[in-house]
């Protein structure tokens, strides 16, 4: 299948005004939900004395804000399909030449840029604060190359299972409200994992993270296969059963 | 919206195959040909057993009460859905699934919500049509389909703050982005005002006449009548088909209405033997309605036996049936069978 670029282009630009003009998506997705996942490091920088540096290394503490692209891209995918469908927008989109898979690629594409520029963000933000406020072996204990390069590697990744989810959620639902719950629900267990990797629960080792950003991939591959499956038009257009 | 003082741009909406209706031309291949088409969803069919042909350029009416099905064909005919059975074939190509790209960049279809993205402005709106379109370029087209549905002043406001009849002719707009060969209209008219029906009647006749094939689907019968080369009454399964005037034609008989300023004192004698004329009935004092076979010949015979029995004749004229006649005639009997 080829995939003209030009449709897939409107659609992202389609989708990236809407979201600087849609208010509660921008307040919800994209500054509240990150401001959970920000909190428990930002303590670790203002609270945590000098003496506590050894104890840090024993986990990876900023890992924990692996959540943010685990969580907010599930929350903006989520309102993709359910939300043209309730404005009644989907059926004139679906009539133009666009194919199915140049829809939902379209759809990943606008709902990746803005979850992955708020996950960097906040990322950069937190370590600019530990660079400021925190000390120096706090800060030397938080902030290391390996976690730094984990975070960029599984940001994506992660990013992009969560709109899958999000995507092939909102493609059987009727309602926005509860796409987004079951979004962010569904994502849940990466935010698990994450979380459990950040308090040294599980403890991260190279084999480990290789595994996991392996099985990412694959289940990226696996959910651009779902959701295409679960995208059914006739349904989505005529209520069909 | 004054389509008079838009016409110049109206030439340049036309179809791809536009320049003049081809519906009394020779054997061409029909815009859309219908065979046998059924839907049902689940154990409910939503349309069954239709079959019509579409001539290109033929502006189309397709009739029905709600529930009808005339959305679901559209939908089928758009590629949206999938019959369960029977076959088409949609601005020359066979209705398939590895067809829908194909038909779909010849058609264009605005349905009865006009489905906006309102927080975008009317040419933000246009522009993410005209891309889906691939619409050479864009900027050129969606300057003319504005100025065409008369909206050019109101491009940068956000569709949130139209009211109903401008959001329907921005959807009108976008509709006719693409230059179809095949316009699909689902109630175009629903919910406006009689201005702007009167604007969109003016449009749609301007394409029609331009050679685009125009499928419109509607409840205003009068629209139907005064718009469609051919309608289509639909109720789930296909009632009639045809033109108007020999709808009427097939399912009422011809009568003339002869009224007279006082009743007549020997009606049967005056209307006894009379060319054309089979029977007659009083309908009021002194109203007469004819059953005749031809109004042409009946009617001076019925005025001069009129004149001849010294009755004052203030008007013999043929009674009139409307598509809207026809319409309930048909549906109503649906109506009764069902019943039954």
């Amino acid at each position: 299948m080829t995939v003209n670029t030009r449709r897939v282009g409107a659609i992202v630009r389609k989708e990236l005004r809407e979201y600087r003009r849609n208010g509660s998506l921008v307040i919800g997705a994209m500054a509240v939900l990150p401001l959970l996942f920000v909190v428990p490091p930002l303590i670790d920088v203002f609270a945590l004395p000098a003496s506590s540096a050894s104890e840090l290394r024993h986990g990876e503490p900023l890992l924990y804000m692996l959540g943010i692209p685990a969580i907010v891209p599930a929350a903006i995918a989520a309102y993709s399909i359910v939300g043209e469908r309730q404005q009644g927008t989907l059926e004139p989109v679906l009539a133009t030449p666009i194919r199915r898979e140049e829809f939902l690629l379209a759809k990943a594409l606008a709902a990746i840029i803005p979850s992955l520029a708020v996950a960097y963000a906040v990322y950069a933000l937190v370590l600019a604060c530990i660079g400021l406020f925190a000390d120096p072996a706090v800060a030397s204990a938080l902030v290391r190359g390996p976690e730094i390069l984990a975070q960029l590697v599984f940001t994506p990744l992660l990013a992009a299972w969560s709109i899958w989810i999000g995507t092939a959620i909102s493609a059987r639902s009727s309602d926005v409200r509860v796409a987004q719950q079951l979004g962010m629900l569904a994502n849940l267990p990466s935010v698990a994992i994450t979380t459990l990797i950040a308090y040294d629960v599980i403890h991260a080792t190279f084999g480990l993270v290789l595994g996991l950003a392996v099985a990412l991939l694959a289940l990226n591959g696996f959910g651009w296969r779902l959701t295409s499956a679960l995208f059914d038009s006739e349904r989505l257009i005529a209520g069909a059963r | 919206m004054n389509i008079n003082e838009n016409a110049p741009t109206l030439n340049g909406l036309l179809g791809r195959s536009g320049g003049g209706a081809e519906v009394e031309a020779g054997p061409v291949t029909p815009a859309i040909e219908v065979s046998h088409l059924s839907k049902d969803f689940g154990a409910r069919s939503a349309v069954s057993d239709v079959s019509f042909s579409i001539a290109r350029g033929e502006v189309f009416g397709l009739l029905g009460p709600n529930g009808a099905g005339k959305s679901t064909i559209v939908r089928i005919l758009g590629t949206l859905i999938a019959p369960t059975s029977g076959s088409a074939t949609v601005a020359g190509i066979p209705l398939t699934g590895e067809n829908g790209v194909e038909i779909r960049r010849r058609i264009s279809i605005m349905p009865e919500s006009p489905g906006l993205y309102l927080r975008l402005s009317v040419i933000e709106n246009l522009e993410c049509f005209a891309d889906l379109y691939e619409v050479p370029d864009p900027g050129d087209r969606i300057d003319r389909v504005l100025r065409a549905v008369n909206l050019a002043d109101r491009a940068k406001d956000a569709c949130g703050v139209l009211s109903k009849g401008l959001r329907q002719r921005v959807a009108l707009a976008r509709a006719l982005l693409s230059q179809p060969d095949v316009l699909f209209l689902d109630e175009p008219t629903a919910g406006l005002d009689p201005v702007a029906i009167r604007d969109v009647h003016e449009l749609i006749g301007a394409l029609g006449r331009g050679g685009v094939t125009i499928f419109l689907t509607t409840h205003r019968l009068d629209e139907a009548e005064r718009l469609c080369t051919r309608v289509a009454i639909l109720n789930r399964s296909l009632r009639t088909v045809g033109r108007p005037e020999d709808l009427r034609e097939q399912l009422f008989a011809k009568t003339l209405v002869a009224r007279t300023r006082i009743p007549l004192a020997t009606p049967d004698t005056v209307f006894a033997g009379l060319p054309a004329v089979s029977s007659w009935r009083q309908d009021h004092p002194a109203t007469y309605v004819l059953a005749v076979s031809e109004s042409a010949i009946a009617a001076p015979a019925v005025t001069r036996a009129l004149v001849a029995a010294g009755a004052d004749v203030l008007s013999v004229s043929e009674s009139p049936h409307s598509l809207e006649d026809v319409y309930l005639e048909l549906i109503n009997h649906d109506q009764e069978a069902s019943v039954r």
